[in-house]
């Protein structure tokens, strides 16, 4: 059984390479049980997507229409 | 052949090119590809040429571009074509010693977790919604940035060749001389490190405000 810090471990690794199918399988079972490591699971998403729009270029606005 | 090439704009060049070249935002432009480039490269003469190429490159087509958001999104995307380039015929930029010894570097993350490696309920992550949502403040930028530049240097590095330049996981090792295990726990660290960053200055903020 998983816990939180493996569960983070290999959360962080799926953004680099696929999990084996038996980690998977470790990793699904630990989500269901914690919200704590299902949100980790979203930021790690998150996090991958802003940067990504941050790399495109979509910095901070230099026009003041927002502030 | 009557028409002009495709990629410039003849007629009518005056105001939006004066516009896209105004000094102050040329230089915060260039600071940031500096800063984005030195991070990757480690060396200063090395992220300097990358940036200049990329710029001079980009501002020879300036006036075909419709805005600002445009130019800048075109000038990263050569810069980091320049990067990578860079990255993979000089293996050699960053030496792994210096890559690793960092004490900084060295800061696990057993503390956030309890004894039994769960989250301790107030360290346990909480919902972010969504994230087109969040960087549609501008002041976020500010603190994404922030964070980046909290990461510690080496992290940081890894970090951005593998988001930023969206390099794969060998292609990095090979170039920083790292394995893959150590390449997998710098990642780890940069990502929990950012991770706690955002939520401490960003969403938790932003959750006690309302």
């Amino acid at each position: 059984m998983l816990n939180c810090r493996e569960a983070t471990r290999l959360l962080s690794e799926s953004q680099d390479r696929p999990l084996t199918l038996n980690e998977r399988m470790t990793l699904k079972l630990h989500l269901m049980m914690c919200t704590g490591c299902r949100n980790f699971d979203q930021q790690m998403g998150s996090i991958r997507q802003i940067t990504r729009l941050y790399v495109q270029g979509k910095q901070p606005p230099e026009d003041d229409s927002h502030s | 052949m009557t028409e002009g090439p495709p990629t410039v704009i003849d007629d009518n060049p005056g105001e939006h090119s004066l516009q896209l070249l105004d000094n102050q935002f040329l230089a915060d432009l260039r600071q940031q590809m500096l800063r984005f480039a030195l991070l990757q490269l480690a060396d200063h003469a090395l992220a300097e040429d990358a940036v200049q190429e990329a710029l001079t490159g980009a501002l020879q087509n300036a006036r075909a571009f419709g805005g600002r958001a445009a130019l800048k999104t075109w000038v990263f995307a050569i810069l980091k074509h320049k990067i990578a380039d860079t990255l993979r015929y000089k293996q050699r930029v960053t030496d792994a010693s210096s890559l690793l010894r960092s004490e900084d570097e060295e800061q696990d993350f057993s503390a956030l977790f309890d004894a039994r490696g769960h989250w301790p309920a107030d360290e346990r992550p909480g919902d972010w919604g969504n994230p087109h949502e969040t960087v549609r403040e501008g002041q976020f930028w500010r603190v994404f940035e922030a964070c980046l530049d909290n990461l510690p240097g080496a992290q940081a590095r890894v970090f951005m060749m593998r988001e930023f330049i969206e390099l794969e996981s060998d292609e990095i090792c090979s170039a920083v001389e790292i394995s893959l295990s150590n390449l997998n726990v710098m990642l780890y660290r940069a990502r929990m490190r950012l991770r706690e960053c955002l939520d401490s200055r960003w969403f938790m903020e932003q959750k006690s405000s309302c």
